[in-house]
């Protein structure tokens, strides 16, 4: 993955994020969190349900300002940044194209999606409306508004979820084919291992609450080489790099 | 047997066409309407028979006076000139009202300041705002028109409160990460989700609003229906103040069906049709 232009990596750096519940009681999220992903590069924020992973991507996402320490996004692109959240959210009064289109810069409203669309397979689906799409469809469309964007830094939080493991694994092959096409810096939070070895160059292995980075994991093996076989191998270094963590 | 055969076939068609609107799906339920109201006539004839009296003039006697009406104008300028009343009092009590009821739903600090102000605004008898406008900005529209507004704007206040409360912030979010602008936020995020509301405080709005403007004229102007209706009371016509009653409800039947509904249509066709 050759940077373009100015090499600026995702640098995040939370000295600590905290939580007062409405009984005075204060919850500490995050603690001494800070990774880097570099430009182009796709990581993956793994940690247990609860550890504080959708927080993190909150505060990146500009969501929740209540928080101490710094974070620096990559620059350059038409849309900054890109998110596909953990539910597809979706206009449900707008068509699945004009919620793309309404998601992009006044200036690229008008540009030329066909190709996008017919990678994802949603090419018949533009002009339905999100509750007459499947979940997997409807996810789809979210990652075809993200991609849409060109922006300099995406944001994942777990968009595989609740879809079935055949379902997911092929939204996962959607995934890599756009990204590829156009290498972003990407950040995706997920709890699930093999999905984590499966698309990312780095792996950021978080500890349960409150959530520090346990260590990073560096795939190194490039993604059309990286079959049944290749997993199960990058599982097991895994495993014996971070006992304990699944 | 025609007649049966055709009605066989546009159930059918509708039944095809899996519940779309079409002339054929209209058809039936206007039907039913002009039966109904045919029927209240009818009732309403067979009463007026039974106990006749100048007070209580049967329809034949009411059209008449309508006809009369009609054709020296009257009608349509009283018509008119309450019908602009309205409409404007619905646009700034809509307005004024959302902006309003959307400020307090969405900051909980704002909302428990002004909640006592907005219950004793909705505890105001619609009669002494009138008054009081009239003394306060004279005897003209703009006081008739803000009096109407201002007896409309709590409850369009209290309305549109709770359907900022219902707004779902993961939109919001979205809108805020894909720097959605200000305008692109109040049409694609802020307006359909509050559209059901919108629809409601129309709805009611709309009934209440021509119901006081009648008094307003009665009160302070010299023309619209509730001028000529109060003109007619002095002079004990009943079926000239039937007449035009009867006529205003007309209009505002014609809106209801020509304007509010289709909107409505509209702004549920994203909806997922009921099976």
């Amino acid at each position: 993955m050759q940077p373009v232009g100015a090499a600026v990596p995702l640098r995040v750096d939370i000295a600590e994020k905290t939580f007062r519940s409405a009984q005075g009681v204060s919850v500490t999220a995050l603690k001494d969190l800070s990774f880097e992903v570099r430009q182009g590069e796709f990581g993956c924020l793994l940690g247990p349900s609860g550890c504080g992973k959708t927080t993190t991507l909150r505060i990146l996402l500009g969501l929740d300002k209540q928080f101490s320490g710094s974070f620096q996004l990559p620059e350059g692109g038409s849309g900054g940044i890109a998110a596909v959240f953990q539910e597809p959210t979706l206009l449900p009064w707008r068509t699945v194209e004009q919620n793309v289109r309404l998601a992009l810069p006044k200036s690229l409203r008008t540009k030329n999606l066909d190709g996008l669309f017919d990678t994802l397979g949603l090419a018949g689906m533009r002009s339905l409306y999100p509750a007459e799409l499947s979940l997997g469809l409807a996810r789809r469309a979210a990652l075809a508004r993200a991609f849409a964007n060109e922006p300099a830094m995406l944001f994942l939080d777990e968009p595989f979820v609740s879809l079935d493991g055949r379902t997911a694994e092929q939204l996962r092959r959607l995934l890599l084919t756009v990204w590829s096409a156009r290498p972003t810096t990407a950040l995706m939070v997920t709890h699930n291992l093999a999905e984590a070895l499966t698309l990312s160059d780095r792996i950021i292995v978080l500890a349960p609450r409150p959530a520090h980075v346990l260590g990073i994991f560096d795939v190194r093996l490039p993604r059309q080489h990286r079959s049944q076989q290749a997993i199960s191998g990058l599982l097991q270094s895994f495993h014996q790099k971070f006992p304990g963590v699944t | 047997m025609t007649a049966r055969d055709t009605g066989g076939r546009t159930l059918g068609e509708t039944a095809g066409m899996s519940g779309r609107s079409g002339p054929a799906a209209t058809l039936i339920p206007a039907l039913t309407v002009t039966i109904s109201l045919l029927g209240l006539c009818l009732l309403w004839s067979l009463a007026a028979n039974a106990w006749p009296s100048r007070a209580f003039p049967g329809p034949g006697q009411v059209w008449q006076v309508l006809l009369r009406e009609a054709a020296s104008g009257d009608l349509f300028y009283h018509l008119g000139t309450t019908l602009a009343r309205v409409a404007a009092a619905y646009i700034v009590a809509m307005i004024v009202g959302s902006v309003i009821g959307i400020l307090l739903g969405s900051h909980r600090g704002a909302d428990r300041f002004f909640n006592p102000w907005v219950i004793l605004f909705l505890n105001i008898p619609a009669l002494v705002i009138i008054v009081l406008a009239y003394i306060w900005f004279g005897l003209n529209d703009v006081a008739a028109i803000g009096a109407v507004a201002v007896n409309k704007i709590p409850n369009v206040v209290v309305t549109m409160r709770e359907g900022a409360r219902a707004l779902d912030p993961s939109y919001a979010e979205m809108a805020a990460v894909y720097r959605f602008g200000f305008l692109d936020r109040v049409r694609h995020i802020l307006l359909p989700q509050l559209q059901p509301y919108l629809a409601a405080a129309s709805r009611s709005g709309i009934a209440l609003i021509w119901k006081i403007v009648l008094v307003v004229e009665l009160l302070g102007r010299s023309n619209g229906v509730g001028f000529q209706i109060y003109l007619y009371f002095q002079l004990f016509d009943v079926a000239a103040i039937l007449a035009y009653t009867l006529a205003f409800v007309a209009v505002m039947l014609v809106i209801e069906l020509l304007l509010v509904q289709p909107v409505e249509r509209h702004a549920a066709r994203w909806r997922r049709r009921p099976t």
